[in-house]
């Protein structure tokens, strides 16, 4: 019995979320008592897909469907002829933008129930029962997949990866991808800078930072920790900061280690986007603000004279 | 050309969620909204109408679910929708809205279709995709903007990082979310008038078997109360960061 896991690949490289799907796929395999098999769709070397086993992937699958494109279709048709081949009793994707594409396509194709955005293990497997929440993060609920195979989505940095190695083997299939509809007329790509999805540490900030020239501390703070950074919805409608870095309901809903709310107060919509945080740190000039009520430390003050002690007390922990 | 919106009714999301013996929604004192994301895709639709060389005749708006709905329904068709369609079933789970929908989609040979990324209720971000594989047509999802030229379709699509820009053939679904159109439409006084008259037709529920079932729901845990630490002395959290919570 196998629990197919989908590693997407950027550019031919995986990264931390590959290995976070790896290790769940594989804890989701012995808990149906069978084994976890990767599947990677594209051009991705040897050397690469080895890493795969090392987070407990007994088989390593690559299909190269000749499309440059990602065709939601197509790519459907080659994960679910996999699992069919295979008698895949799981499959496993990412709660990203294309594992949200791709999921529920394949609910429908193999005729299995959904379980999207988990971000624990199934809570049973017999009947299977999966926890994830609802409401934006308001409740949780646990939902039964009554169906003989389920598909799960993994929330992005929700699970820890745990290195479990395995001999290396790799097999690659013919699977076609039938028609091609979606032509990509262009691909802007950002570079260089930390995506704030998969980033385990975010500074953020609201319209408590008064001004776009006030960024400068709060970039500051986000470079020397590693961080990406975000902002309330205000002001990215503003214009203050870029539309991608809005968080929440109706922005990015991410889920670091620790997140930064630097005069963001709060809101039901904001705190939808980040309910799954495990440290909310927030700076409010307001005792008051509902972001405390989130937040697990807090700096009642000024964000412009509580930013800049920030700084230099990261550089003091660094040079140390 | 037929544009249909599906439209998701939720609670307002300033709403406190609670529930009757862990298994139902209290409804209690809930305002309904039309879900956010659908409510730009409704904007986005109408906007698309009005540039008379897109050449679309209507925009439909379908819900699955009970009269109940009726009031969120009539505020779509307030908003500018030029008629709605109900699927008259209370819905068991995402696999049996996007097939009802499916059908409404075959009944009437709607070209686009939108839908949102998620509702604000179950979070699923499923409706869209599953209703796509249930029309076997192409779709695009995390859309960030659509438009049409010379009768196709161009399409941003974000992807980790950055965004594409696609273009499918009609039939397709695309599944939207932020950048979709700018602010949801208001409606207006003659808008609500309009609405009054404007058919909702009500079609009757294909047999369907849902594959999944909610068995309790559950609040989250109390987080533990805020520590403070002095705004003058800002460097003891990042101790704090260092040595209790080990995030750093
Ligand atoms: C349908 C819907 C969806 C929405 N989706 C989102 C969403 O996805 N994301 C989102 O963020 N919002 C969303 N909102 C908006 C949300 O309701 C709030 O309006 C918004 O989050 C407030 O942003 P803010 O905290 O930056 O600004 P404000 O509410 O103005 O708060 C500013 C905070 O800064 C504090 N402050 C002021 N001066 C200082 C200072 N000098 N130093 C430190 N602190 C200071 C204030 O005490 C206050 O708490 C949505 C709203 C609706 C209706
Ligand atoms: N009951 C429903 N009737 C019509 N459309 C729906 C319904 N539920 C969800 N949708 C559509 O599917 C989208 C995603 O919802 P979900 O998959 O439930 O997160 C929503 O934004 C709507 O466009």
């Amino acid at each position: 019995m196998s629990v197919l896991v989908y590693t997407e690949n950027w550019d031919g490289k995986f990264k931390k979320l590959s290995f976070e799907l790896v290790s769940y796929a594989s804890k989701v395999a012995e808990m149906v008592g069978g084994e976890a098999v990767a599947l990677s769709i594209g051009n991705v070397e040897n050397a690469e897909l080895e890493k795969l086993a090392q987070y407990g992937a007994k088989k390593i699958i690559t299909v190269d469907p000749a499309t440059q494109a990602f065709d939601e279709q197509a790519y459907t048709k080659v994960i679910a002829e996999v699992a069919q081949k295979l008698g895949a009793k799981v499959v496993v994707l990412a709660n990203n933008n294309k594992g949200k594409a791709l999921a529920p396509r394949l609910s429908v194709r193999l005729k299995a129930a959904l379980g999207a955005g988990v971000s624990k293990l199934p809570v049973s497997t017999s009947p299977f029962v999966v926890y994830k929440k609802v409401y934006s993060g308001k409740a949780f609920s646990d939902i039964e997949l009554k169906s003989d195979v389920k598909i799960l989505t993994l929330a992005q940095n929700s699970f820890d990866i745990t290195t479990n190695p395995q001999a290396v083997v790799i097999e690659k299939m013919d699977v076609a991808a039938g028609d091609i509809k979606t032509e990509v007329k262009n691909v802007e790509k950002q570079t260089g800078k930390i995506l704030l999805t998969d980033a385990e540490i975010v500074v953020s900030g609201g319209r408590g930072m008064k001004s776009p020239d006030n960024w400068g501390p709060l970039e500051e703070l986000a470079n020397l920790l590693g961080a990406a950074t975000a902002c309330s919805r205000p002001v990215s409608d503003e214009g203050w900061r870029p539309h991608g870095e809005h968080t929440g309901q109706t922005g990015k809903i991410i889920a670091p280690n620790l997140y930064f709310a630097i005069g963001i107060s709060g809101a039901t919509q904001h705190i939808a986007g980040i309910s799954s945080t495990k440290y909310i740190v927030a700076v409010n000039s307001d005792k008051d603000a509902p972001i405390f009520e989130a937040a697990q430390y807090g700096i009642i003050g000024d964000a412009m004279k509580v930013l800049p002690k920030l700084v230099d007390a990261v550089k003091e922990m660094k040079s140390k | 050309m037929k544009v249909l919106v599906c439209i998701s009714n939720v609670p307002d999301t300033t709403t406190k969620v609670k529930f009757v013996d862990e298994s139902k929604l209290d409804t209690n004192g809930i305002q309904w909204v039309i879900n956010p994301w659908d409510e730009l895709a409704l904007t986005r639709a109408l906007e698309m109408k009005e540039d008379a060389s897109n050449g679309i005749e209507a925009v439909t708006v379908a819900h699955v679910g009970l009269a109940a709905a009726e009031p969120t329904i009539r505020k779509a068709l307030a908003i500018g929708a030029d008629n709605a369609i109900r699927v008259n079933v209370d819905p068991k789970d995402a696999y049996e809205v996007a097939s009802q929908l499916a059908q409404v989609v075959k009944a009437e040979n709607f070209e686009i279709v939108l839908c949102g990324i998620e509702s604000a209720d179950h979070n699923g971000s499923t409706v869209g995709g599953m209703l796509a594989e249930f029309l076997e047509c192409p779709s695009v999802t995390c859309v960030s903007s659509l438009k049409m030229e010379g009768g196709k379709s161009v399409i941003t699509r974000e992807i980790d990082g950055g965004k594409e820009i696609v273009s499918v053939p009609t039939p397709f679904v695309a599944v939207v979310q932020k950048g979709i159109a700018k602010e949801p439409r208001i409606a207006a006084m003659r808008g609500i008038m309009a609405a009054r008259t404007k058919p909702i037709k009500v079609a009757e529920p294909q047999a369907v078997a849902s594959l999944t079932e909610v068995k309790k729901y559950e609040m989250p845990k109390p987080r533990a109360a805020c520590k403070f630490v002095d705004a003058e002395n800002a460097g003891e959290l990042i101790a704090l960061l260092q040595n209790e919570a080990k995030v750093l």
